[in-house]
């Protein structure tokens, strides 16, 4: 998976001609639901995505429920929006979300670059910079848990895992998500930063802290891994079909 | 009751409904919420096995006597507590409110504890009609559902000012058990609406109420985890657990119990079908037959036995509750009942409490 897709030029580098959806679709798979952390497409969020022949493309989204909640779903419109945008070749990106309470709300306010707090009026204070971080820090210690579980599993003793270094450890998709989200977060993340931090401060974990450390992190990777499970679950009873790029379970 | 290899499990039904969410209770104007609502609840429905399964039609709207089947007749239940939710913005008569339980229930005298409920921006009238309620129901707890829309606000906290003085009242109008049920929306919208940390807060101030998270803070059963273990007066409400895991997702259903078991215990966590979501006949019978997988996966969680599947079935709630218990399903060998009496005293301190 590439890196979280930022703001990009509405207009296309002169000369290129527009993308195949196919590699707007591709350009999705950096957004990624905030709660869950996984992407969108592999839990089958996108319901089309098409790119005309002038390069307007158009990306429709559809959720579990009429209800998810508000401030989750505009992060993955405007992600969604800005990783189109960023194709090279797409004149214009429009993100539709289907059959949602605040749908007009959300689709308005990501189309008119408006941010999270004046889409939703005096119903909203701030952005939702506070928010993404608090469920990256959530991610960051669930993916401590994928990473650490297979050492315990293989002998490696609590003391034996505080010393270990990201460089240190054998490369796997649970070790790159992690290092991915560290970084994101502003944690250290290089090879010679320790396996197991502390989420919030960055700081290796002492010895007396590790155990709580680990069940916490185990705790947290099931809830958001049940979460995961009971969202496709919903999605696929209410729509009973599958979408773009669409992934059973995600490991 | 319910009654498996010559063991007896009294069945308390913690979180159920009897609802109207047929369109001739849609509010005008905000049909899309309505449908929404329940379309939504329907959807959940299909996590269940599919012979459980009901017609959008049926499911809007059933009657006193599919509810009398479904959960006593067929579903084990001995006693049922109604858990009002209101949406007068949405439905016209509210989703279902405390008298119209209350008057379905007076038909049959011993099956249900009626439950109210309070929001705390209805101000003074609202606490009129909390002590007009208890005085006429007889209600013991009430059911907050904190992401309820009231007047252009999306939702609250428990810590709210407004809400302070509700708990008082309860406190004093000798309700004990206060359902929590978190939603999607809040005021303000850019805050997490699941957070569970105003419960937090609010069990450490009020210790003589007991606080019934519901459905244990899906979809954040991990911050609900770190809350719960710290608080004596903290339970998980297990409705969504069992309905929405055990069929559709029992290895994530067994992870979930585990943690459950581990964090909070076996003492403190309350059965709840969520009829009319669910039916309670499969969720009785399969969390009887439920073990624990044996595999490694699963090695370092607490095993769950005969006894305290009695007591999630219903030996908590009736303590809870001080619903009676007929000697031959209280626990053998003397063993007490898992959850706690009303706590008294001053609030504890607790270091790791907050936000």
């Amino acid at each position: 998976m590439t890196s979280q897709a930022s703001a990009g030029s509405l207009n296309a580098p002169p000369g290129e001609g527009p993308p195949g959806a196919a590699r707007v679709l591709a350009a999705l798979d950096a957004v990624r639901d905030p709660e869950l952390d996984e992407p969108i497409t592999s839990l089958g969020f996108v319901a089309s995505c098409t790119v005309s022949a002038d390069g307007d493309a158009q990306v429709r989204l559809r959720l579990p429920t009429y209800f998810c909640a508000p401030n989750f779903a505009f992060l993955m419109v405007a992600d969604a929006y800005d990783a189109m945008s960023a194709v090279p070749g797409v004149r214009r990106a429009e993100v539709v979300l289907e059959d949602h309470f605040a749908s007009d709300a959300i689709n308005g306010g990501v189309a008119a670059l408006l941010g999270f707090a004046r889409s939703f009026g005096g119903e909203a204070v701030g952005e939702l910079h506070e928010l993404r971080a608090d469920f990256l820090r959530k991610a960051v210690m669930a993916g401590t848990d994928q990473v650490c579980r297979p050492l315990l599993a293989a002998g490696a003793d609590p003391a034996g895992l505080l010393a270990l270094r990201l460089g240190e450890v054998p490369p796997s998709g649970p070790l790159q998500r992690l290092r991915q989200r560290r970084a994101e977060l502003g944690l250290p993340a290089g090879d010679d930063a320790p396996l197991v931090i502390d989420p919030v401060t960055g700081a290796r974990m002492s010895a007396d802290s590790l155990p709580l450390h680990l069940r916490r992190a185990r705790t947290t990777r099931i809830s958001i891994e049940s979460n995961a499970s009971i969202c496709r679950g919903m999605l696929r009873h209410r729509y009973g079909s599958s979408g773009l790029d669409e992934e059973d379970e995600y490991q | 009751m319910y009654e498996k290899n010559g063991e007896k499990y009294f069945v308390v039904d913690g979180h159920m409904h009897y609802w109207n969410a047929a369109p001739d209770n849609w509010v005008p104007g905000a049909e899309q919420f309505a449908k929404g609502w329940i379309e939504c609840f329907h959807a959940y429905q299909g996590l269940g096995p599919p012979e459980t399964h009901w017609t959008l039609d049926h499911f809007q709207k059933y009657s006193e006597d599919d509810l009398m089947k479904d959960v006593f007749e067929d579903g084990y239940v001995d006693v049922a507590i109604f858990q009002p939710t209101y949406l007068k913005e949405w439905y016209k008569e509210g989703f279902n409110t405390t008298e119209r339980n209350a008057l379905m229930g007076e038909k049959h005298p011993g099956k249900f504890v009626y439950n109210t409920r309070w929001d705390p921006r209805d101000g003074d009238e609202g606490l009129k009609q909390l002590q007009r309620n208890v005085e006429r129901f007889g209600s013991q707890g009430c059911k907050l559902y904190t992401a309820e829309w009231n007047s252009g606000s999306r939702g609250y906290k428990l810590t709210d000012p407004g809400a302070y003085r509700y708990l008082e009242a309860c406190q004093e109008l000798g309700i004990k058990n206060i359902h929590v049920h978190k939603g999607p929306t809040i005021w303000p919208l850019d805050k997490d609406a699941f957070d569970v940390s105003d419960v937090d807060h609010v069990a450490t101030d009020f210790p003589g109420l007991n606080f019934i998270v519901e459905h244990v803070g899906l979809p954040r059963i991990e911050d609900f985890c770190f809350m719960a273990t710290q608080e004596p007066n903290v339970y998980a409400g297990l409705a969504v657990v069992i309905g929405g895991l055990m069929h559709a997702r029992p290895r994530f259903f067994a992870k979930v119990m585990g943690e459950l078991l581990f964090w909070v215990g076996e003492d403190k966590m309350l059965f709840g079908s969520d009829y009319a979501i669910w039916e309670p006949k499969w969720q009785v019978e399969g969390f009887v037959n439920w073990e624990m997988p044996a595999s490694e996966e699963f090695a370092d969680y607490p095993r769950l036995g005969v006894e305290g599947k009695k007591k999630i079935l219903g030996l908590n709630a009736a303590k809870l509750y001080g619903i009676e218990v007929p000697a031959e399903y209280q626990l053998k060998d003397g063993g007490t009942p898992g959850a706690h009496e009303v706590l008294g005293g001053e609030p504890e301190e607790h270091a790791a409490s907050g936000a």
